[in-house]
């Protein structure tokens, strides 16, 4: 039997329109061999969840530069217990202080990948933590 | 794959490939180096590369085809104008740091609007949650304009709006708030980024669809040629396509690719190309390789006038200026070691001036944390202040006219940026690429493949992967707080104001904006009507929603490229 693909679904939650790092992850993935769904610009948390549920995601990544993540995190991670995604694998990127990573891993997000981490990071870190 | 890793700078140490082919020279043995834009450089250039080209380029700054500038005596009759990006919070905390900087030398304003205006959302809009006044200064209404600007002569300071999807709007907004204040807008200067093609592919901040958002700007271009002449209802932004992947050379030749989509529009509307074209702007990035850098802007001045002048038929010289702001540098910066970020600020800052810019704007050391710190920007227009009052940069136009390397480069990179042009084309033209996402694939490409050449050390960056600390210190930055509070206050404001004004006339003026739309004419007389009662940016965005639709990102043929 042949293993399912790891699927990833990789959104951009909120108003921020930096998408460089979010389309090199995908081609980072795409090449890692995963399944790879992304979103494009500025989806409410409401669409991500729903979306995640819709491709059936093993990996929710979220890219964020604006500085927004706390507040879009918070309110992600209440939907996403919710919707029964809280045993997927939570990852978030982008511009975010050290100051507040310890407060998202504590909201359940398991990887957190500053501005600056390798894309062989991040798909070790996938390969390992997904069940 | 082999075409984009060859498009990255290589500064390994490899024989060159022909060494055995050809006999013994200086260049054998020497590592081989090709700069982003594909041109491999060799080691030394002489007069014998300049009489193997073309006839040289003898013309002089400020004559046609202004390869060498487009003023006669540039920096040493008037140096560039210096406008630093800002704006936070709310419209008062905004004015002042703008105050800060003219009393510190600044020369003119470059506005940051929140992501919220900028996308067409009112400040209490659920979309605006955590947003407001974040990453700019949050604007509603017309109130947001008249203090932001309160106490600065329009004249004396020249504001740059770093709008796009509601650009139309907020020109309107800035016009309608000069007018009140007494200026006659005929003799407005400005400038408005509004440049929507490139932020379908960087930066991001459409609102409408591909064809409604062009429609939007040649509406601007068209009003602001018949009513504010002197405005610049423009900017074309290579900058945010570079940032997003693109080579120097593609990020000149994808820019007029959409500046001749936006003239086409205009001349669309029965204007004449000496009408306008005047008035159009650019906006480059300066990071990089600094000599590919000032042949870009060499080269890309010499294509844009023969652009205006062969293609468009244009008469007045001026027409064919390539007018430009070259900074930022936002990629180049690093978030390891960022203190070395304000010396790369002072080689952009370099570059931008051998390449003779208009105007100069130096993203901080600080910027890949956080909003700027006043120190931080303070530091940026001390550097550029450095270069005017200490280095020299001011005395002689051009002053790399004439390298043999550099005019040698310059040919070659105009060969680039036809080449870049012509692949548009090959895709249908700008607008289509843009609309069916072709272009977002190939920039996207790029920028993963230069993320691979960081990550294996082919593309070498200071702190990233060479000289790395191993002990990385904790980088000494202040970040800026976002201020909950302030947004608070914005949201009740705007309450305040629709509380106040007259609703009817609100309602009458936003219904005239969504008949013009429908009949397809120029929005902006009724926009300028809409913000002269106070009507939201929220509410004129969704008159032209209602009428024009959302834009859909494409994102899926970009998957294939993988």
């Amino acid at each position: 039997m042949s293993e399912r693909k790891i699927k990833v679904l990789l959104a951009k939650p909120g108003l921020d329109g930096h998408d460089v790092g979010a389309k090199v992850v995908v081609h980072a993935l795409l090449r890692a061999g995963f399944d790879v769904v992304y979103t494009g610009l500025r989806q409410t948390p409401e669409a991500i969840v729903k979306a995640a549920r819709d491709v059936d995601a093993d990996v929710i990544g979220l890219s964020i530069l604006s500085g927004s993540h706390i507040p879009l995190c918070r309110r992600l991670r209440d939907l996403m217990f919710d919707h029964g995604l809280h045993d997927k694998l939570w990852i978030v990127g982008g511009n975010i202080p050290e100051t507040d990573r310890m407060v998202l891993r504590q909201l359940g997000y398991r990887g957190i990948f500053p501005t600056g981490s390798r894309t062989d990071d991040i798909v070790a870190f996938i390969r390992e933590n997904v069940r | 794959m082999s075409t984009a890793s060859s498009k990255i700078a290589s500064s390994k140490i490899a024989p060159s490939k022909e060494a055995s082919a050809r006999p013994r020279s200086v260049h054998d043995g020497v590592r081989r180096v090709v700069n982003e834009s594909g041109i491999e450089i060799k080691p030394l250039y002489t007069v014998e590369d300049i009489a193997a080209g073309a006839p040289p380029d003898l013309s002089r700054p400020g004559e046609p085809p202004f390869t060498r500038g487009i003023h006669a005596l540039m920096y040493r009759h008037r140096p560039w104008t210096m406008r630093q990006y800002t704006g936070f919070a709310n419209a008062a905390d905004t004015n002042a740091r703008f105050k800060y900087l003219i009393a510190n030398g600044q020369t003119g304003l470059n506005v940051a609007f929140d992501l919220a205006t900028q996308c067409g959302y009112d400040s209490d809009a659920a979309e605006a949650m955590g947003e407001v006044g974040r990453v700019g200064m949050a604007v509603d209404t017309l109130r947001d304009f008249e203090i932001a600007f309160d106490g600065i002569d329009l004249d004396a300071i020249t504001v740059s709006l770093t709008v796009n999807g509601s650009a139309a709007i907020l020109i309107a907004m800035y016009l309608a708030m000069a007018e009140k204040r007494g200026y006659d807008i005929s003799r407005l200067r400005g400038t408005a980024q509004n440049d929507i093609l490139k932020e379908f592919i960087g930066r991001g901040t459409w609102v409408f669809p591909v064809d409604p958002s062009v429609k939007l700007v040649a509406d601007t271009i068209e009003y602001c040629a018949k009513v504010a002449p002197k405005y610049s209802p423009v900017s074309v932004c290579g900058y945010h396509i570079r940032e997003s992947g693109a080579t120097p050379a593609e990020e000149m030749g994808y820019a007029f690719s959409i500046a001749k989509a936006y003239t086409d529009a205009a001349l669309a509307r029965g204007l004449d190309i000496d009408e306008f074209a005047g008035r159009l702007s650019f906006n480059f990035n300066i990071f990089g390789n600094l000599f590919e850098q000032v042949a870009k802007f060499r080269a890309g001045r010499r294509r844009w006038a023969k652009i205006v002048v062969d293609e468009y038929g244009a008469k007045n010289p001026s027409s064919g200026w390539l007018r430009m702001i070259a900074g930022g540098g936002g990629f180049g910066l690093t978030i390891e070691q960022p203190e070395n970020n304000i010396m790369r600020g002072a080689y952009y800052a370099l570059i931008a001036a051998l390449g003779g810019a208009q105007t100069m704007a130096l993203c901080c050391y600080d910027e890949a944390y956080t909003i700027p710190t006043p120190k931080a920007q303070r530091l940026s227009l001390r550097t550029m202040q450095l270069l005017i009052e200490e280095i020299g940069l001011t005395d002689t136009a051009d002053p790399l006219g004439g390298s043999y390397y550099v005019e040698t480069l310059t040919n070659q990179m105009e060969e680039k940026i036809v080449e870049a042009m012509k692949w548009v084309d090959q895709q249908g033209g700008i607008v289509k690429a843009v609309a069916e996402g072709v272009i977002q694939a190939r920039v996207s490409e790029y920028a993963y493949q230069r993320q691979r050449a960081l990550e294996n050390g082919t593309l070498r960056k200071v702190g990233v992967n060479c000289y790395v600390e191993s002990e990385e210190e904790k980088p000494n930055v202040e970040l800026h707080p976002y201020d909950e509070m302030g947004a608070i206050a914005q949201v009740e404001s705007l309450r305040r104001i629709k509380a106040e004004r007259d609703n009817a006339a609100v309602e009458r003026a936003l219904d005239a904006v969504r008949a013009d739309a429908a009949a397809a004419r120029n929005v902006m007389p009724a926009l300028m009507q809409a913000v002269k009662t106070y009507a939201t940016v929220g509410e004129m965005t969704r008159a032209l929603i209602d009428i024009y639709g959302r834009f859909r990102e494409p994102t899926q043929l970009w998957r294939q490229v993988a």
